[in-house]
């Protein structure tokens, strides 16, 4: 190499970089996706456990739990979407569609809960699936595409429903062979020291486990932040960028199945008018945790304290013996403050570095 | 869709009589291009003249409607960037060089991350690795973990540079790496234009400015309005004609856009344009 090409540094002794030495710890965690959600889960924490004495008791603490997973085993789902730069709003139908496909098959044919169960696995993927290959072909905003098929769904559910039962529910699988079964894998509930733990809060740290590990160990994690942040950067390097889109809308979809799934052998029977207006519910979840409207940003780890923020603020309100009609407006107050937050916090890290 | 060509000693890329069009838009209408190892190719041409164009076609993101592109001596028609990078061809843009909100270093292995068993990235490799490449191209980054978007212009252009040499790529490709950038800056990036040269690499250089295109280039591909004004090579062109070539191209050309709006100007308009399509 003749051409003056600027020096390489002389080797550095390793360890870290010495003009790193001004970033603080604090700092560090700081420029996290998920500080902006502790900080207001702390804080809403000690505010219940103040004004509500029945709070800190440990029935109510496994009754926010439970609350908390159920919407957080969807928030995780929606959260992985929301970092690949997209919308799902038929999130909130689509888990009473898995819980009705899975109810009416098993009822209607004679079989088994479990074979109701995979052919509801089967059918929900393929939903997730229509929705992302309908964004890909169309380019249309994914908002507009989940808006159409949110409505569909709605209406598939209780025309379906009623055609088949004449009723707005599914008839009940409660005497049906493998309900116990299913019912322990989906919706059982296990002692841990003292508290009453339901088994979906199980999954759920089970499924934000799987989804942070994607995100930050798997190439398709790199691949979902791509897509989400600069699709068309993505796309010029090679990133598949349709696959990794239609691959997040069916993530979804299996949350949604497993959701449709608990609600089938918790209660049995499933009420086709449900679910409408939950998939504001998980977007609330996964904006609380850090999780950017733009995409490109976010964790499922945030997406599950935000979570959490909202089965607190659910149950909190019971406890605080508050009118729970208040429950909205705490939802929205909560969702504008912590966007906000979230807001000035990565303004700041981002002028100081 | 590829077959062989005969001819010994065929160019890493040949393009031929290449046309494209949107629609009813011609975009770019018979452009000839060669670019061989250890070679810089500049395109040069002003805004709108056809460089963003030939540069998606060369990269795969848009299919050629008519004319050749052969890579090797092979025919060639890319359905997507990716088959391009199999081939060797690695292109950085102006604007779609990086994901501003990601890491360092998964920007620069993004789209062929190195794992381990199970799917697993390898992320100290790929930590330590952007950090070596780095510093071998001179920028000794303080964090691979901050996000790009943090960098400036230039580095930013550089770690997309360091990325396409560090794998393999055969042809670099660079869509105005210095476009936006301030003097200083600029010469940073051009070091690795030459540097990449060395290397062995074709490299087109796709800018317009002559004056960062003359230093470094080894022959000049001027567009205009779509089409080829000029093909030279460095020996037979001096960087003042080429700069005459560009500046009166597009200066004579906006008179001539300014003399249109006047039904009187018109005339005056035509013999401006001929002169500006046969310098």
């Amino acid at each position: 190499m003749t051409h003056a090409v600027a020096e390489p540094p002389a080797t550095r002794p390793p360890g870290p970089d010495e003009r790193l030495a001004r970033q603080s710890p604090l700092r560090r965690l700081l420029g996290r996706p998920e500080l902006g959600a502790l900080l207001g889960a702390i804080a809403l924490f000690a505010f219940f456990s103040l004004v509500a004495d029945s709070f800190l008791q440990t029935d109510s603490f496994s009754t926010v739990l439970y609350a908390s997973s159920t919407f957080g085993i969807m928030a995780v789902g929606v959260s992985l979407l929301m970092i690949g730069g997209e919308f799902d709003l038929s999130a909130g139908v689509m888990v009473t569609s898995a819980a009705l496909i899975a109810a009416l098959t098993a009822y209607q044919f004679t079989l088994n809960v479990w074979a109701g169960v995979v052919i509801s696995l089967v059918l929900t993927l393929g939903l997730g699936m229509v929705n992302g290959l309908l964004y890909v072909r169309t380019r249309l905003p994914s908002f507009i595409i989940t808006l159409a098929t949110f409505f569909m769904l709605a209406g598939l559910n209780l025309g379906v429903t009623k055609a088949l039962t004449g009723n707005v529910a599914s008839d009940s699988v409660r005497d049906m062979d493998g309900f116990d079964s299913a019912r322990t894998v989906f919706a059982s509930d296990v002692d841990v020291l003292g508290v009453n733990v339901k088994v979906t809060v199980f999954w759920w740290l089970l499924f934000v486990a799987v989804a942070t590990w994607i995100l930050l160990r798997a190439r398709v994690g790199n691949w979902i932040f791509a897509a989400g942040g600069a699709a068309g950067s993505a796309r010029a390097v090679g990133v598949p960028v349709d696959r990794v889109k239609i691959g997040l809308f069916m993530g979804v979809a299996f949350c949604a199945w497993f959701s449709g799934m608990h609600l089938v052998f918790a209660f049995a029977t499933v009420q086709s008018g449900e679910g409408v207006g939950n998939e504001f519910l998980y977007i609330i979840c996964a904006v609380i945790g850090g999780c950017l409207l733009t995409g490109g940003y976010g964790s499922a780890i945030g997406a599950a304290i935000g979570a959490f923020i909202f089965g607190m603020t659910n149950k909190g309100i019971v406890y605080a013996e508050w009118n729970p009609d208040w429950f909205r407006f705490f939802l929205g107050a909560m969702l504008l403050i912590a966007t906000v937050v979230n807001l000035i916090v990565r303004r700041r890290v981002e002028r100081s570095s | 869709m590829t077959e062989k060509t005969s001819g010994a000693a065929a160019p890493l890329l040949r393009l031929t009589g290449v046309g494209k069009n949107y629609g009813n838009v011609i975009a770019l209408r018979d452009v000839s291009l060669e670019a061989s190892e250890g070679e810089v190719t500049c395109v040069l041409g002003d805004n709108g003249a056809g460089k963003s164009t030939l540069i998606k076609v060369v990269a795969g993101l848009h299919r050629h409607d008519t004319g050749t592109y052969e890579v090797q001596g092979e025919k060639v028609a890319f359905g997507s960037p990716r088959d391009a990078l199999d081939r060797g061809i690695a292109t950085v843009y102006q604007d779609l060089a990086v994901v501003p909100l990601m890491p360092v270093w998964r920007n620069f292995f993004l789209g062929s991350e190195k794992r381990k068993r199970f799917a697993v990235m390898d992320v100290e490799f790929m930590r330590e690795t952007t950090h070596r490449e780095m510093a071998a191209m001179g920028i000794d980054l303080r964090d691979v973990n901050q996000p790009i978007g943090t960098l400036s212009g230039g580095e930013r252009q550089c770690v997309a540079i360091a990325r396409a040499v560090y794998f393999g790529a055969k042809a670099l490709v660079l869509d105005e790496p210095t476009a936006a950038l301030g003097v200083k800056q600029a010469g940073v990036v051009l070091r690795y234009v030459v540097q990449a040269r060395e290397r062995g690499l074709a490299v087109i250089f796709i800018t317009h400015n002559p004056h960062h295109a003359y230093p470094v280039g080894d022959r000049f591909l001027i567009l205009n309005r779509g089409q080829s004004i000029g093909y030279h090579a460095k020996n037979d062109i001096t960087r003042d004609e080429l700069t005459a070539l560009m500046a009166g191209g597009s200066e004579l050309e906006e008179l001539a856009h300014e003399l249109d709006t006047t039904a009187a100007g018109t005339a005056a308009a035509k013999e401006l344009r001929k002169e500006t399509l046969n310098p």
